[in-house]
């Protein structure tokens, strides 16, 4: 298993999650995340190499359905839970142009 | 017992809750109203759900306008559905549309949903009235209850200790006699611990058996729905109506739903009952002791009792606490202040999502996010979430040996009776080793159930739980049936 976490592993982690943490945070998130990673090193004790993994429980595989059309969601209902919405779209802050 | 009187056991408060199968018949055939089962309910709510807080929402208005319906159809001749007034509480993060659904999160407050999930659906279709949306862990993220941005749910057996979680609500609601029955989901025992903590029966189905469209995924591998209810026969109707294979969720198994009621009075003639020789340790004496009394109770009713191996079953929580937060952070990524829910405004986009998931979530949530994010995350992938995979492979395969030598396995559902507010919040890994003996079905995809067996310290409820491999419901309810007529 690899060295133990750092502050800056756990900010450039918050930034790959789109988490804003404040210092406090980011000082428990380092402290606690490094207890829970230094646990799961006991998985250490066990051989895995030859040891296939298992992504799905029960594998479906290309499940399909007939091309056929049917109701849909209500654009107007959809968008009547959104935060803000304009002219049948959602709408958001500006996308590019304020990156740090 | 007549079909109104109802054979529920009694809670707490000495009030004789009615069961699934007693209120479907009794409405159906005229001699029970809807209505008059729901009042119950709401007199029950009106009288203890501020010291209990097992809902986010009481439906109060819709139920009665479902019940007072229903009647009519009986009166005017009209066929009612399998669950005809039977009341049932949903968990807040089954889709509901048009009413709240929330997650017990801040970042969802006051979405409704534009669908019903499916279960929901299946369940109407059948008759049922819904009471309300039962508390959670914020996104099912815990095993207390107490994670929930909208405070805890206290168990109504003793309101000083929690009902367990994440699904705790809902086991609550049903506890209380605020519903006859409820849904939550499990994703590592989210249903079965908090119904042993509650002394009810808690339903895990064989992963694909139960649709989730509509459930708000944790971790889509793993999750499942099912049932909490006051007696096997009332799951076993539960999951004959809420199974079966649904075209709008791609994992769901291609088979009708399993037909459990006919399997309950069988008896256990002849099973083997694998006994775990290498059991985690830490399970309290009180719950060990029952778990001892449930075996002799089975082999008193004919079944063999053999040893089995699990040697895997230990590093399950490894596996699960690396896999489950990897597919959260990935499953809640759409929680982006753009669809649904809380914004917190901001200059720019990617400010606005930092600062809207930031204000959002709770601890245990970005935690869970955090750890998810770094399992997979470039240069750490191999080292965690790539060895969590092949644990999970572990765990399968020691199963899989276990089963050539018995039909099902017994174990603590939990390793203590409900436990008091605050024991475990300080240390995350303490309450993860709640799910010791529940997570090895869930990376399995197996079903497995908790049933109610006696009691343990301070007279709280211990339960038992039943596994079986894939696609065993039939078994499992074979042996739960005999282990409730052994009370």
């Amino acid at each position: 298993m690899p060295e133990p976490i750092s502050r800056e592993t756990v900010q450039k982690v918050a930034r790959l999650a789109r988490l804003d943490l404040n210092e406090a945070e980011v000082e428990r998130m380092t402290q606690q995340l490094a207890g829970m990673l230094e646990h799961f090193r006991d998985v250490d004790a066990l051989d895995l190499s030859n040891v296939e993994p298992l992504t799905q429980p029960i594998p479906l595989a290309n499940v399909l359905r007939d091309d056929v059309v049917a109701p849909s969601l209500d654009r107007d209902e959809v968008l009547g839970s959104a935060p803000a919405a304009q002219d049948g779209r959602f709408r958001v802050p500006p996308i590019v142009g304020f990156e740090e | 017992m007549s079909a109104t009187q109802g054979t529920g056991r009694a809670d707490s408060t000495g009030h004789v809750g009615r069961t699934v199968v007693d209120i479907a018949a009794a409405v159906a055939n005229g001699s029970l109203s809807a209505v008059a089962v729901l009042e119950e309910n709401l007199a029950a709510i009106a009288a203890r759900e501020s010291e209990v807080h097992a809902f986010n929402l009481v439906t109060t208005d819709r139920a009665r306008e479902r019940a007072i319906q229903i009647d009519a159809d009986v009166q005017a001749g009209k066929k009612v559905g399998r669950l005809a007034g039977v009341t049932i509480a949903l968990k807040d993060n089954m889709c509901t549309r048009g009413v709240e659904t929330t997650c017990s999160s801040k970042i969802l407050a006051g979405w409704k949903p534009p669908y019903d999930a499916t279960v929901v659906r299946r369940l109407a279709d059948e008759g049922a009235v819904f009471v309300g949306k039962t508390n959670l862990d914020e996104f099912a993220m815990g095993s207390s209850t107490e994670n929930s941005a909208f405070g805890p749910t206290r168990n109504p057996l003793d309101t000083s200790r929690v009902p367990g979680g994440s699904s705790g609500g809902s086991a609550a609601a049903v506890a209380a006699g605020f519903a006859t029955a409820s849904l939550g989901s499990d994703t590592g025992g989210s249903i079965r611990q908090p119904a042993a903590l509650c002394g009810l029966v808690g339903v895990k189905p064989t992963y694909g058996v139960v649709s989730r469209q509509g459930l708000v995924a944790f971790g889509s591998s793993l999750d499942q729905i099912g049932p909490f209810t006051t007696t096997v026969a009332d799951a076993a109707l539960m999951m004959e109506v809420i199974a079966g294979h649904d075209p709008l969720d791609s994992t769901s198994l291609p088979q009708p739903a399993p037909m459990l009621t006919g399997e309950l009075s069988k008896g256990v003639q002849g099973m083997r009952i694998g006994r775990i020789t290498d059991m985690p340790e830490g399970s309290s004496p009180d719950v060990l002791a029952q778990l001892e009394a449930a075996f002799d109770a089975l082999r008193a009713a004919g079944a063999t009792v053999v040893d089995v191996q699990m040697p895997s079953m230990l590093y399950g929580l490894t596996a699960y606490y690396l896999v489950a937060p990897a597919e959260a952070s990935s499953n809640l990524a759409r929680f982006d202040g753009v669809r649904y829910g809380l914004r917190v405004d901001a200059k720019d986009l990617n400010s606005m999502y930092g600062a809207t998931r930031a204000a959002g979530f709770g601890d245990e949530v970005k935690r869970r996010i955090m750890l998810g994010t770094y399992a997979l995350s470039a240069g750490y992938y191999d080292a965690y979430y790539g060895k969590a995979l092949k644990v999970r492979r572990l765990i399968a395969d020691d199963f899989a040996k276990a089963y050539t030598k018995c039909d099902a396995i017994l174990t603590p559902t939990s390793p203590t009776v409900a436990f008091k507010f605050g024991d475990k919040t300080s240390n995350p890994l303490a309450m993860y080793l709640c799910d010791v003996f529940t997570i090895p079905t869930n990376l399995a995809g197996h079903a497995a159930m908790s049933v109610p067996f006696g009691t343990g310290e301070a007279g709280l409820p211990v339960g038992v739980q039943i596994l079986v491999p894939a696609l065993g419901e039939a078994p499992m309810f074979r042996v739960a049936a005999e282990l409730e007529r052994a009370q």
